[in-house]
């Protein structure tokens, strides 16, 4: 068993177990917006794709490198984007206008 | 700075971005500190991105560029869509980010390949699988919520049996490509059998379960990009991928225990095709209905309002007719609230979402288990849109298919108002008691169009 896995491992369960505790305390009135976010951050899968993309190895890896940061790009744009604008939609009865 | 290679200061640069990424999730627990949790995670994101820009294995940059333009291209516009839209918006995204944690897989095992040891290939062949069936399974599922698909659960004899031999097809090929790593014609196969293992999986799932399904979909996208950190040994994947997947986690057990029911039961049970012969055994019973006049009065008499929206209002596009029913009776000293079932709407928290936008202060929006220990002391239950989650046959009836799902207790409320096109049952099919009960009244006819003439009356009312 190769020792980055173990390491990789130790990063996966304590990682896991702070979303755990954290995202507990998500408010249900939040829980869409907590969804696009964590997908705007799981985008960052971009960065893996970057490099398969950029590393020009073999056709086939840069092609399906590059179709790989055009969809997780997509995503880091268009979560944060939808989830400021969810955001913002979220007023309390004093801050509004009326 | 001599001390670092640019390979250990672009993983420094990593480091700083999954703290980021954790205060980013922290600071949405609540809506005043949710704007740095976006700012947070976007500057985690851009730092990272543009770390790995200097990464000096990169020779070629012209379609890393044209493939960023092309993703802020799709990105946007999917940003900016409509709120009613954003759950199948959302499956679309567990789709794209499953696509890019597969086809990264893909590119990393044909660049390994033969030489892949058996360990790699166990990782491969995990995040190829469910990186696939995630892909497929989402698309499926941003189908169903498009409509372009039908809503309806399509099932047929055996089918668990069919689906789950499939999955263990794929999961043999990849054991077999762990032990002969020199077989790798069997790699587009396996990936193949995942990909046709994900439309199963979630063509049989009915709409009214989408949200469950949506947050395991977003389990296993999280845990595909996590799969994936280990199989390129990337930390920040791996640190991303796991909150991601342990937020759809928790929301896949949240729906659940919003509707009583097992994992096991949402993804083979295809509820809501049945219960037809339940509702024949039933005596005519008679319901008491109202016009938009009489429901405006008791509403102007009342003290305390709870207004339980269900999917469709959203259906019917009344939340603005809605906000200013609310805003009508705010007017006269009346206490609105809004009782929201976890469950309501198509994702989770969907609805209020929905309600926000129709500039509902968020103040007003109760959860059920807190609106539901005021609602004894409400005059007036409003339900708009919803059915399933007021029926109280969940609490009383144990033959009913839903009993023990926690519900909003209208019930317990002085009078209960409904609005609804027609007796027709709701998405589960299930009768509805509480329309028979003596302090409810039924007011027939669609929510927008009728909400609307309630504030009519309302207002012309007021000056009286």
């Amino acid at each position: 068993m190769p020792s980055d896995f173990i390491s990789n491992l130790f990063v996966f369960i304590l990682a896991g177990f702070v979303g755990f505790e954290v995202i507990k305390r998500v408010s249900p009135l939040l829980h869409t917006p907590l969804m696009s976010l964590t997908n705007a951050l799981d985008a960052i899968v971009v960065v893996a794709a970057i490099i398969i993309a950029g590393k020009q190895q073999t056709t086939l890896s840069t092609v399906l490198g590059v179709i790989a940061v055009a969809a997780s790009f997509s995503n880091m744009v268009g979560g944060f984007l939808i989830t400021d604008r969810m955001l913002r939609m979220f007023k309390t009865g004093k801050s509004k206008k009326s | 700075m001599s001390g670092f290679s640019p390979e250990q200061l672009i993983d420094f640069t990593y480091l700083v971005a999954a703290v980021l990424f954790v205060l980013s999730l922290k600071w949405l627990s609540s809506p005043k500190t949710a704007g740095h949790g976006v700012l947070a995670g976007e500057i985690g994101a851009a730092l990272a991105v543009g770390a790995t820009l200097f990464n000096p294995e990169l020779v070629e940059y012209k379609w890393i560029v044209i493939a960023l333009i092309v993703g802020a291209g799709v990105g946007i516009p999917l940003g900016m869509v409509h709120m009613t839209a954003v759950p199948q918006r959302t499956a679309l995204s567990h789709a794209f980010g499953a696509l890019s944690a597969t086809m990264i897989g893909i590119a990393e095992y044909y660049v390994q390949a033969p030489n892949v040891s058996k360990f790699g290939m166990t990782e491969i062949g995990l995040e190829v699988i469910i990186g696939s069936l995630t892909f497929t399974g989402s698309v499926i599922a941003a189908g169903k919520l498009q409509e372009i698909l039908p809503q309806r659960p399509i099932t047929y004899r055996g089918q668990n049996v069919v689906s789950l031999s499939v999955l263990a097809t794929a999961l043999i090929l990849a054991l077999i490509l762990v032990m002969h790593p020199e077989y790798t014609h069997l790699f587009p196969v396996m990936v193949g059998v995942a990909l046709i293992f994900g439309v199963l999986l979630v063509t049989p799932i009915g709409g009214a379960d989408m949200p469950t399904v949506i947050s395991l979909l977003n389990s296993y996208a999280g845990l595909s990009a996590a799969l994936l950190g280990f199989v390129l040994n990337s930390k920040i994947l791996v640190v991303a991928g796991a909150l991601d997947g342990s937020s759809g986690f928790i929301l896949s057990v949240i729906m659940c225990k919003a509707m009583n029911r097992s994992f096991a039961n949402v993804m083979f049970g295809a509820f809501g095709k049945v219960q037809a012969s339940a509702k024949a055994a039933g005596e005519e019973k008679t319901v008491r209905s109202a016009n938009a006049e009489e429901a405006a009065a008791i509403l102007a008499s009342a003290n305390k309002v709870v207004i339980v929206p269900g999917y469709g209002m959203a259906v019917a596009q009344a939340q603005h007719k809605v906000r200013e029913l609310f805003d009508a009776l705010t007017k006269r000293g009346i206490d609105v609230k809004f009782g929201i079932h976890p469950v309501a709407g198509r994702m989770p928290g969907h609805m209020n979402v929905l309600l926000a936008e129709a500039d509902i202060p968020y103040d007003r929006l109760i959860d059920m288990d807190d609106v539901n220990s005021d609602l004894p002391q409400t005059d007036v239950a409003l339900v708009i849109g919803a059915n399933d989650v007021t029926n109280p046959a969940a609490r009383t009836d144990a033959s009913s298919p839903i009993f023990g799902m926690p519900i909003i207790d209208v019930d317990k409320a002085r009078t209960v108002m409904v609005i609804k096109r027609g007796m027709s049952p709701g998405f589960a099919g299930i009768d509805n008691p509480l329309y028979y009960l003596n302090q409810t009244l039924m007011l027939f006819g669609d929510a927008k169009a009728f909400v609307g003439d309630i504030v009519r009356e309302l207002a012309g009312t007021s000056h009286t």
